[in-house]
């Protein structure tokens, strides 16, 4: 298995089974109601506004939905589109393609030891949390890892930290509250080193990317971990709240500039936000999304997929087939 | 997609500029201006059903004549959005009377990391210290790892009196313990934190309405992230009706987004936002101002107050002296740095500055923004080189830095450092050259600020 999901066919077909549920509540945004919306309606002007609409509802922005309404639009000028079911496959298509280049999972199959995984994000996105369920996913495939608790400023993240670690069976490396996070993130590094485990996780601390001076924290954890091992990290992964709007974009394109992001998770797809933040940062970014969250279970955290996310945005609570 | 943003101004004075000397304005000549509009609001994450019946206001008042009879169309028409903006974020904040019984119980709630507990502990701090109240927190948060932990450290950090609860209790049962240790311990405010959870999570919204009437609470809030998006709206349409809301915090503010949720959660709760969040430190907690959230959310920033200020107290022709320097191509110099400095210091120096720009503009600048005694000290270090070391830097070696230092009473650091921030400027000043910031400096003389022309 070259991927850190090593799930067989059967529980990855249920987590995206559960996805589809989670996505497509009854309020839900394409599914709902698109086919009634188009039936006995000719595709015109109006329908096409109709689906912008919903793109821009679910914080798709304005330049990612222009872009799939303009391909839709060429297709319905080229008569290619004359029915509900082509549009929506259509619709489909067009969202897959900016997507599928982006559906890129994390390999850590190589033989760097240990394999350095940082995790960035802004105040409250889900790191720590993040954390938790990735390293239960690794403990589960029988990976060593250890977690080192780089957020020394919030109060009681190492204990957050701490309790995930005993849960998963990880080790953590710590230290005391306000502590510098380089050092920490080094000690732990050299640690991982010793005991020869195969994966680091490195938490930090939340940041808003417009504080300049966190910001320069933060690339002072990467250059410590550098110094230690110029190949490392292996990973810099941001992790996005999928409630957030347009800034999200701001945040993936700040964080990629300071840190050189490498891999997206986005959280917390469980509630009505849509996740249409994905396609704006697909489309405008590129980066490789990883990972998706959709609730608080260990078990409800998932490989990014492209296919299997779009016909979860499109697609109604039950597979059509 | 700032970019389209940032231009919202340009773009609007284009357009309506296109409507004078029309008879009059019509749906139809107006249209393009009002998609800009939509487009802009909808960039700044103000949910669609919002952004809707605003501008239908819009249009309303547009369609008068105030617009049209404007020498500066699109200044007057921003000026409309911003007081439209205004008037719909503003309105009676009557939170916080404290007048009930004591303990007055301030229950919050929201979605996962919307920044509750940091918010509890911020409120502690401002009800002790503003106040003078005497206050307890409790967390009733027992799913999230060291969440009650964490509310114990910062109830420590800020003076606020802790209910630990006992282990294995119930939320509710939580709350009503530690109801009854305020009362018992005649605290005045009693703050309930609450585990984060989802608006379509029928059972923990269930338990959050068991918390509430558990703990008799006279405010109930509703905690939200500035960074929010559209689906903001259903998370407070569903904590707006399970809890009967009485205000909203909004939180994370000194990001750099636009904050649209301010405006949409204003308009579906109906309730006021009362406090703003904008920092990581317990006392930074604001109370709202519709004004500046306005400004924010058009991303204008207070260009015109700015403008203004400029011109009022700047010296208009070492500006335009400097313009015309840098677009001949004639080396920028410490002699041009100073007087930029001395005008700085002139206007109130640069923080009140950066405070008035957009917040795109200054995103990342504001930690490093000096003080007034920096700008001062880099005076002194201009005023203790020679004439020719201020015309030609580059003869300044370390010796001569040594020399500066000491003549000015700082560091050679520090020297150092105002030596590379000149280098800095200086090779900005020639990327500009003839450019843009010429332009810049030239409209001064004009008296219309760059974007309305």
């Amino acid at each position: 298995m070259a991927t850190i999901d090593s799930d067989n066919g059967g529980t990855r077909e249920g987590f995206f089974r559960r996805l589809r549920t989670k996505l497509n509540k009854p309020d839900s945004w394409l599914s709902y109601d698109l086919a009634n919306l188009f039936r006995g309606r000719a595709i015109d002007g109006a329908a096409l506004e109709e689906l912008e609409t919903r793109l821009l509802t679910a914080d798709v922005g304005v330049e990612a939905t222009n872009e799939i309404l303009e391909s839709l639009a060429q297709s319905v000028r080229r008569k290619e589109l004359d029915d509900v079911d082509a549009l929506v496959d259509a619709l489909k298509n067009a969202i897959f393609g900016i997507l599928e280049p982006c559906a890129k999972p994390l390999d850590i199959s190589g033989s760097r030891r240990p394999f350095v995984l940082l995790v960035v994000g802004v105040n409250g996105s889900g790191k720590t949390t993040t954390i938790g369920k990735l390293a239960q996913k690794l403990r589960d495939d029988g990976k060593s890892v250890v977690l080192a608790a780089g957020d020394t400023f919030r109060a009681a993240a190492i204990e957050q930290l701490g309790v995930w670690a005993d849960r998963t069976g990880a080790a953590m490396v710590a230290q005391q509250a306000g502590a510098d996070p380089a050092a920490v993130v080094f000690d732990a590094l050299q640690s991982a080193r010793s005991r020869g485990t195969q994966v680091l996780i490195c938490d930090t601390a939340g940041r808003l990317q417009n504080q300049a001076h966190l910001m320069d924290e933060l690339k002072k954890v990467k250059r410590v971990i550098q110094r230690a091992d110029p190949s490392a990290p292996h990973e810099v992964l941001l992790v996005l709240d999928a409630n957030q709007g347009q800034n999200a974009l701001v945040q993936a394109r700040e964080f990629n500039e300071a840190m050189g992001v490498t891999g997206l998770a986005l959280t917390k797809l469980d509630g009505t936000a849509k996740g249409g933040i994905v396609v704006a940062i697909a489309r405008q970014l590129r980066l490789p999304i990883r990972y998706i969250g959709i609730g608080e279970g260990a078990d409800d955290f998932g490989v990014f997929d492209a296919r299997s996310f779009t016909d979860a945005l499109v697609e109604g609570a039950e597979p059509s087939e | 997609m700032a970019a389209m943003f940032d231009n919202l101004t340009s773009r609007l004075s284009r357009t309506v500029d296109a409507l004078r000397g029309r008879g009059r304005i019509t749906e139809d000549n107006i249209a393009e201006t009002l998609r800009d509009v939509r487009m802009a609001l909808l960039e700044a994450d103000v949910a669609l059903p919002v952004v809707k019946r605003f501008i239908e206001g819009v249009r309303a008042k547009a369609l008068g004549s105030e617009v049209q009879q404007s020498l500066t169309p699109g200044q007057v028409f921003v000026g409309i959005l911003h007081r439209e903006l205004v008037a719909l974020m503003g309105g009676a904040a009557a939170g916080f009377t404290l007048r009930a019984q004591p303990p007055y119980v301030v229950l919050l709630a929201g979605l996962q990391g919307a920044g509750k507990t940091t918010t509890a502990a911020k409120l502690a701090r401002w009800l002790i210290e503003a106040q003078k109240k005497r206050v307890l927190l409790v967390s009733t948060d027992v799913r999230r790892p060291a969440a009650i932990l964490q509310l114990e450290r910062l109830a420590a950090q800020v003076g606020a009196g802790f209910f630990a609860a006992e282990a294995g209790a119930a939320p509710a049962q939580i709350a009503a313990d530690a109801l009854a240790q305020a009362k018992r311990g005649l605290y005045d405010v009693l703050i309930v934190d609450t585990a984060g959870r989802l608006h379509v999570d029928a059972a923990l919204m269930d338990e959050a309405r068991e918390i509430d009437r558990v703990a008799g609470s006279h405010e109930r809030l509703f905690v939200v992230d500035a960074m929010a998006g559209q689906d903001a709206v259903n998370a407070a349409k569903a904590f707006g009706s399970a809890l009967d809301l009485t205000g909203v915090i909004l939180t994370k503010a000194d990001g750099d987004a636009r904050g649209g949720v301010a405006l949409s959660v204003r308009e579906i709760t109906g309730k006021p936002i009362v406090f703003v969040g904008a920092g990581e430190k317990p006392d930074a907690l604001e109370p709202f101002d519709p004004e500046r959230m306005a400004t924010r959310i058009l991303g204008m920033g207070d260009v015109v107050a700015l403008v203004e200020q400029v011109r009022r107290d700047a010296d208009v022709d070492e500006a335009q002296r400097l313009a015309r320097k840098v677009a001949k191509g004639k080396g920028f110099d410490f002699n041009d740095l100073r007087g930029q400095l001395e005008q700085l210091l002139k206007m109130g120096g640069l923080a009140s500055l950066m405070e008035k720009l957009p917040q795109h503009l200054t995103r990342g600048a504001a930690t490093q923004v000096p003080g007034d005694r920096e700008v001062r000290r880099q005076i002194a270090i201009i005023n203790s080189m020679t004439r020719r070391e201020r015309r030609q830097p580059g003869v300044i070696d370390g010796s001569r830095r040594r020399r500066i230092a000491a003549g000015a009473g700082v560091q050679v650091q520090d020297v150092n450092r105002l030596l590379k921030q000149f280098q800095d400027m200086q090779r900005m000043m020639k990327s500009m050259k003839g450019g843009r910031l010429a332009r810049m400096l030239g409209s001064l003389k004009g008296g219309r600020p760059p974007g309305f022309l």
